[in-house]
């Protein structure tokens, strides 16, 4: 279908599909407990993993089944929007929104959730992610280059190591998988050492 | 009675297709912190017009029409309300500040707000928060969502032990 590709995404279809993607994206934040800022937060303190096992099952799962459309013919992979890898303003842009997750509790999507649970830390947060939104608009002008993507364009993993989007997904998969075994066993670890 | 949360993994899995039906149907992945901007834009607009207009970054938004009218807007408004349902339905909707046992209001509400401005200046930088970067971009395997991940976690471990108190 891709909306996107046929410029229908500011359409009131468009706009009403986008609500109802918004509603199983809400839902499934919920589902898996990121309604609490506390529990976001517990994967800095190797509590609880549920960010990491939530983030990567999601990841994976879609980038499955992404390649597996892709490779069938069903969708075409190069018509779909996605943002353009730049590593300086991406890693720029990470460490400001890590400190800013691990001190605020939240990111943007969760936050909204957490909203929609009644907490009143999470409207204060969204407001601040506006405040920190408009601040960007007002130095935007005086970065000059260094937004720009020609000067620190890098392109996708499977470009960067010369194979297969399959293959890319399929070794997503194993680091995924080994980094749950690694997370649960921390997990145990840190439980074992409070009883102790 | 409030129910437990469901299995990360399965809750994960549900997530992961929601990611790939938004790939098939919008030919985009979710995000969050663009609804946010374009709203904080809208509300800057009413309050100082000529301002907004005439900043290079925000002036697109309102080429045609209200910035609002976008499918980030509508997909933040999707979100809000998915959280509400399942939450109600779980018996988790309570009004309150969630902090540590040891964490005031105060000090609670305040690393709120700044927590909350470097993720909306740092999402900017990165086009991109942790669904529309890290997750929607991590799916389709690009380069740069790894960077701001990996970036994300990083700065989040190092700070994590200096605002210990607001939640253990």
């Amino acid at each position: 279908m891709n909306l996107f590709a046929q410029d229908l995404l500011g359409t009131p279809l468009g706009l009403l599909l986008s609500l109802f993607v918004g509603l199983g994206f809400g839902f499934w934040l919920e589902r898996a407990g990121f309604g609490s800022s506390r529990k976001l937060t517990a994967i800095f303190y190797l509590h609880d993993f549920a960010v990491l096992k939530v983030m990567f099952s999601a990841m994976v799962t879609a980038a499955l089944g992404l390649q597996l459309f892709g490779a069938l013919g069903y969708i075409d992979l190069a018509a779909l929007y996605v943002p353009e890898s730049v590593i300086w303003p991406q890693l720029v842009g990470g460490l400001l929104f890590g400190l800013g997750f691990v001190a605020g509790g939240w990111c943007p999507g969760t936050a909204a959730v957490g909203l929609a649970s009644g907490k009143l830390d999470a409207l204060v947060f969204l407001l601040g992610a506006g405040v920190g939104s408009l601040a960007f608009a007002g130095l935007q002008p005086h970065l000059g280059d260094f937004m720009h993507a020609s000067v620190c364009s890098i392109g996708s993993l499977p470009q960067q190591f010369g194979v297969s989007g399959p293959i890319g997904a399929l070794v997503l998969l194993a680091v995924a998988l080994g980094a749950f075994v690694g997370a649960t066993k921390v997990e145990q670890w840190m439980a074992r050492r409070n009883q102790a | 009675m409030t129910r437990p949360f469901w299995n990360p993994y399965a809750a994960g899995i549900g997530l992961g297709l929601t990611l790939l039906f938004s790939y098939i149907v919008l030919g985009t992945g979710l995000g969050a912190s663009g609804g946010i901007t374009r709203i904080a834009a809208s509300a800057a607009h009413a309050v100082a017009p000529s301002a907004v207009e005439g900043n290079d970054y925000l002036n697109g938004y309102f080429a045609n029409g209200s910035p609002l009218a976008y499918y980030l807007v509508t997909m933040l408004v999707g979100t809000l309300a998915g959280g509400f349902l399942s939450a109600y339905n779980a018996g988790r909707v309570q009004l309150g500040i969630e902090r540590g046992p040891t964490a005031s209001s105060g000090l609670r509400l305040t690393l709120a707000l700044i927590g909350g401005a470097l993720t909306g200046l740092g999402a900017r930088f990165a086009s991109g928060c942790t669904s529309g970067q890290a997750l929607s971009g991590g799916a389709m395997l690009q380069t740069g969502s790894f960077v701001f991940t990996g970036a994300c976690f990083a700065a989040a471990f190092a700070l994590a032990p200096l605002v210990k108190k607001e939640w253990q």
